[in-house]
């Protein structure tokens, strides 16, 4: 997927950049309105992402701009003004959701996908291996001709695992993308979603492997 | 608002009782005007009969055979007949010596030159009208001046008087029931040009700080210009503070999210437990943080705002649809999902802002004590009172605080290690007492937490 981000915290742009790269997307990223137009009119995005402050304008007036332009690229608005009188004028220009600062990059994950669930656009991100089709926007997940749908922590344990096949990944850090940090939750947790991929993976030509003390692996045959 | 003004009187009443008071003295003086005018005319009639009198006894005056005659005639003294038989008294003089009548009669001084005078004077008791009139009479070898004196009391007079007092003091208080009328009509005509002003600003939302641009009267121009700085001033206070608290919480919230953005990213790199662990609680105090000044803000907003409801006829089904749809991405992220029943339609009077934030307030609250895989319910019922009736399958509400559980941040027992900030029930319930509704917790039979927000 290829995603515009207009931010003009320095910081806060390049830590969303590498962890939006970590989970396989591209990111463009644009400081100021001018630097966005200048993107948006050369390439095509599959969502942009819209702070409203910023140094050259207000966010909103990029916002108008760019749906007047008859541009329907889905946009989710990265607002640090949380007042609900806010939000509504920002949902009433066009936007299709925003999240406020600070804020949770699972969540901001859990937005794009719905909006581009919502958008109903022919996804393009299906990944397909071995027998295994695998449409991470959709939550769908066909194994040998056989679709069924994916819940919500399945489908990023899956997407997680799929985009770096062959990595270990740690317990721990699984649980950290799983779950909020304010779920209490044990390292144990894991292992029931684990134990449910594995069931929906029955028959196909991907594999998760359990390394002890060390982790879980995703593997092909 | 009104019982912080202090009251001086009322500009209604005073101006009723300047224009009655006028009014009033206007009456009276037209009241002695008119009579003193009635009775000039009435007393020279009476003088003129008596001038005719006089006159007529002096015109039967003779010089025959060297002496004087006077064979007044009988009309002399019948013309002065009135209905209350006044009495008539006459005397004639032949200079100084006394020919006929009553001897008594004052004789008042005949000017010089003068051939008539008429006085008001005593006799007998009576207040009597009286006149003098004197004739030369010139013969042979002879040449005299007589002189003839009428009086008459004034019983008729005064009974003309008294009618004519009396329908002057109808026509006066006539007048002044009239007057007193039209100052009413004028009063009210005046007032309520204020009235009209007053109004129109009462019915004004509590968001609306535009100018009055309804004409107004020439004199209350200053008054309307002065409002309409205020206003304007209050507007650009108001617009001030409110870029002043968006700005001050991008300043806060922007860095917060870099820090978070960090940690999170940290978090997916370092493997040592304690170090994940510090992180770990690092982005909960940030979540914490923020999402108390976030709440502080909305209570802040919900305390001004309740107190002049911005009201709107609202679908309050379609407002709680719109809120699951926006929540409903966070809710997947814990699989948890939304059962939403509406009746058809839920037409309610309010405050759509404090509305959606009252009810997202409480759906966030069933989100977080959600465990994984489960359902909240959500129903919106439009009788017997329009109300959204939401239950979770969590832990449900410690029982023995339930009733403190809207109190300003008190959170329950079993709210440990879940962020909150104690605000989400207290905006809730303001929100619903502000709209002549209530916040209702109760416990699920099955388990599970369930809150009715409804509103009257």
């Amino acid at each position: 997927m290829k995603f515009l981000l207009i931010e003009d915290n320095i910081q806060l742009a390049h830590a969303i950049c590498s962890r939006m790269g970590f989970d396989g997307h591209v990111i463009d990223h644009a400081a100021t309105i001018r630097d966005a137009r200048a993107f948006s009119a050369t390439e095509d995005y599959d969502l942009i992402l819209l702070d409203i402050m910023l140094p050259d304008g207000d966010g909103r007036d990029f916002l108008k701009h760019h749906r007047e332009g008859k541009k329907d690229t889905p946009v989710i608005v990265l607002t640090a003004r949380s007042q609900v009188s806010d939000r509504i004028s920002i949902l009433d220009l066009g936007a299709d959701d925003y999240v406020t600062k600070p804020f949770d990059h699972a969540e901001l994950e859990a937005r794009v996908r719905a909006v581009l669930r919502r958008r109903g656009g022919v996804s393009q991100t299906v990944l397909r291996v071995g027998n295994v089709e695998f449409d991470p926007v959709a939550g769908t997940l066909v194994v040998d001709g056989t679709a069924l749908q994916l819940r919500n922590r399945e489908l990023r344990l899956l997407e997680l695992l799929i985009n770096a096949p062959g990595q270990i990944f740690a317990k721990q850090k699984l649980v950290d993308r799983l779950f909020s940090y304010d779920d209490d939750v044990s390292e144990n947790a894991v292992e029931v979603y684990i134990g449910r991929l594995r069931k929906h993976l029955k028959g196909s030509s991907l594999s998760i492997t359990t390394l002890r003390g060390l982790g879980y692996r995703l593997e092909h045959e | 608002m009104s019982n912080s003004v202090r009251v001086s009187g009322s500009l209604r009443n005073r101006l009723a009782i300047t224009l009655i008071g006028g009014a009033a003295i206007l009456a009276i003086l037209l009241f002695f005007v008119v009579r003193a005018y009635a009775a000039q005319i009435a007393q020279k009639g009476q003088d003129s009969i008596l001038g005719a009198s006089a006159t007529s006894i002096l015109d039967a005056a003779v010089i025959r055979n060297g002496s004087v005659e006077v064979d007044f005639p009988y009309s002399a003294f019948s013309i002065l007949n009135t209905p209350s038989d006044d009495r008539v008294f006459y005397a004639i003089y032949r200079d100084d010596r006394l020919l006929s009548g009553y001897e008594l009669l004052p004789q008042p001084f005949l000017q010089n030159g003068a051939q008539q005078t008429f006085v008001t004077t005593k006799f007998r008791g009576a207040t009597v009208r009286l006149t003098r009139a004197s004739r030369v009479l010139v013969g042979e070898n002879l040449r005299t001046q007589v002189f003839v004196t009428v009086a008459q009391t004034q019983d008729a007079l005064s009974v003309t008087l008294n009618r004519i007092s009396r329908n002057v003091a109808l026509f006066g208080v006539g007048f002044f029931v009239l007057a007193a009328l039209l100052s009413f009509w004028a009063t009210s005509k005046t007032i309520d040009q204020l009235t009209r002003l007053t109004t129109s600003i009462t019915r004004r939302g509590p968001q609306d700080l535009t100018p009055v641009s309804k004409p107004v009267p020439a004199e209350m121009v200053p008054l309307v210009a002065s409002l309409n700085t205020l206003m304007d001033r209050l507007d650009q206070s108001l617009q001030r503070s409110e870029d002043f608290i968006a700005e001050a919480a991008h300043r806060v919230r922007t860095p917060l999210a870099t820090v978070r953005s960090y940690a999170e990213a940290t978090l997916q790199r370092v493997s040592k437990e304690e170090n994940r662990q510090a992180l770990r609680s690092m982005v909960r105090a940030i979540d914490e943080s923020s999402r108390a000044a976030g709440q502080l803000l909305d209570h802040a907003m919900i305390t001004f705002r309740a107190d002049h409801l911005d009201r709107q006829d609202i679908d309050f089904a379609d407002l709680v649809t719109d809120l699951v749809r926006g929540l409903t991405p966070i809710a997947e992220m814990k699989d948890v999902g939304f059962d939403l029943q509406c009746d058809d339609s839920v037409k309610v009077s309010g405050d759509p802002i404090l509305l959606q934030n009252a009810v997202r307030n409480v759906i966030d609250n069933a989100l977080k004590y959600s465990p994984s895989e489960s359902v909240i319910s959500i129903f919106v019922r439009a009788a017997p009172t329009a109300c959204v009736v939401i239950s979770d399958q969590g832990p449900g509400f410690p029982v023995d605080q339930i009733s403190q559980l809207t109190d300003r941040f008190t959170r329950g027992d079993n709210a440990m290690g879940i962020i909150g900030s104690g605000l989400g029930l207290t905006i809730a319930q303001d929100v619903a007492t502000a709209h002549g509704g209530a916040l209702h917790l109760t416990n699920l039979t099955k388990g599970g937490a369930c809150v009715t927000f409804s509103m009257s």
